[in-house]
């Protein structure tokens, strides 16, 4: 039986008054993937940044490790207007050796040669595998993702995924991951956490995610393909 | 003698306003210096005036400023460059009442003719702390610039970087206004950085390139007032802004 990894319990999490997060309680055992799944403004990225300490909350949750990593939605990120920063000098953040950075890159299939590239010119793509090892040099034992194929196109999107679901196999890693694509979720998920500002559902994708639950998420018609295969 | 201090003097100022320059510039507050440099105007003249030392003068009435700055953008939100362009325009305002007719184009350019070897010594030890503690903070306020998520995920108190940043960007203000005065600090502090900026392709070219390029700047200047009698203030920003012309022509031959 995994060890649990994160309990949350009644966690709640308001701005200026507006509840953003209400009662929200579930937990995550070591090596699982949850996908979090919501419409726009449904509080999933308040939660990724609520369970890192990044703003204040109400109600408990506990990790049972310190070796987290996180993404942020790529387009949170500042790439335009910082100093000339070189991608080599983007993973020396990190206080990790050049032979962790080029093994990182082998495992992530991106050319050595990127590192002396500015850390602005890459492209939507490159940039993505770049800050998807970033998040993995450092052997974190958790990952929290936020919308990690956004701007992506379709098939740059497939390679991420099988990315990170390689790295899932290989190193058992905990992956929260915050997603609109629910391919993503038939694909890759073991559990799902549906929520609108609180949980609407918890469990299983195949058992929880019926048409019923998707129009009472999204608040209209989803159409719904489910996956035969993993 | 009183030469050869200036001259040690100017070239660590610059080089350390040259550094913390290039991490200015990255977060795009490099201009902030101009507003802090004359918000000094008020210390500069109280130190005219009652003759102590005009960086103590500059330095009282920066970090005066400063938190004010802070604690406003804290509270507020407002953009800080909004809230610094509040508080130097009262500076400047509060200064002209009392500064006198003569000691007006001191205080504006500055006046290294009455540096002595201890003030001068003790400039040039300040800058080398300053430019230690801007070294260690450096990288960990390139990253809260990219997402201050990600820094404060990587254990980056970013809060208490920013009040060391804005100590460091004090100080040096205050040290600046020893050589240039408290209308051009901002010109020390930018110039180098965007010329070094134009010559780099890392952080580590980047910074350091800031550093020597500003003492370059300072040195040349203080050498070409000795020679020709020209106030020290104004040609070291020319000094400055040549070396930056110039890089441009390195940067347009280079693509």
């Amino acid at each position: 039986m995994p060890k649990t990894i994160l309990k949350v319990e009644k966690l709640n999490v308001s701005f200026d008054g507006e509840e953003v997060i209400k009662d929200l309680s579930f937990e995550v055992k070591e090596g699982e993937v949850l996908v979090i799944l919501g419409p726009n403004g449904a509080g999933k990225t308040t939660l990724l940044r609520a369970l890192l300490g990044l703003i204040p909350y109400t109600g408990k949750f506990a990790w049972a490790t310190e070796n987290i990593s996180y993404l942020p939605p790529q387009e949170l990120l500042q790439r335009k207007g910082l100093p000339p920063l070189s991608i080599e000098d983007f993973f020396r953040f990190k206080n990790v050796s050049i032979e962790r950075i080029l093994k990182i890159f082998e495992l992530v299939e991106l050319d050595p040669s990127l590192l002396k590239r500015r850390y602005g010119a890459l492209s939507t793509g490159q940039f993505q595998r770049i800050i998807i090892a970033w998040a993995l040099v450092d052997d974190p034992s958790v990952l929290l993702f936020d919308e990690p194929t956004s701007g992506i196109d379709i098939g740059g999107q497939e390679t991420i995924y099988s990315l990170l679901h390689r790295f899932w196999k290989e190193r058992n890693l905990t992956i929260l991951l915050v997603t609109h694509d629910l391919n993503v979720v038939w694909e890759h998920a073991e559990t799902v956490l549906c929520m609108n500002k609180e949980k609407l559902c918890y469990g299983n994708p195949r058992k929880v995610l019926t048409p019923e639950e998707l129009e009472r998420i999204y608040g209209t018609g989803i159409k719904y393909y489910e996956h035969a295969h993993r | 003698m009183g030469f050869v201090v200036v001259l040690i003097m100017s070239a660590f100022i610059g080089g350390v306003a040259g550094y913390l320059g290039s991490l200015m510039l990255s977060k795009r507050m490099a201009l902030i210096a101009g507003p802090l440099g004359h918000l000094t105007l008020p210390g500069i003249t109280l130190a005219l005036i009652y003759g102590f030392d005009v960086s103590l003068g500059a330095f009282f009435f920066v970090v005066l400023g400063i938190i004010v700055i802070w604690l406003v953008e804290m509270r507020t939100k407002l953009p800080m460059e909004a809230i610094t362009a509040i508080v130097f325009a009262s500076g400047v305002a509060t200064s002209f009442l009392f500064l006198p007719e003569d000691k007006t184009v001191p205080a504006l350019i500055g006046d290294v003719s009455q540096i002595s070897p201890e003030a001068g010594a003790i400039a040039a030890i300040l800058s080398l702390v300053i430019l230690f503690v801007t070294k260690k903070i450096f990288s960990k306020m390139v990253l809260v610039s990219i997402s201050e998520d990600l820094a404060r995920v990587q254990g980056i108190d970013a809060r208490k970087l920013n009040f060391i940043y804005l100590a460091c960007i004090g100080l040096v203000v205050s040290l600046g206004v020893r050589i240039v005065g408290g209308l051009m600090t901002a010109a020390i502090v930018a110039i180098p950085a965007c010329t070094s900026r134009n010559l780099s392709k890392n952080l580590l070219q980047y910074s350091y390139g800031g550093m020597i390029l500003g003492s370059l700047g300072c040195v040349l200047g203080i050498g070409i007032a000795e020679l020709t009698g020209i106030s020290a203030g104004p040609l070291i920003v020319i000094v400055s802004t040549l070396l930056f012309l110039l890089s441009l022509i390195a940067k347009r031959e280079e693509t």
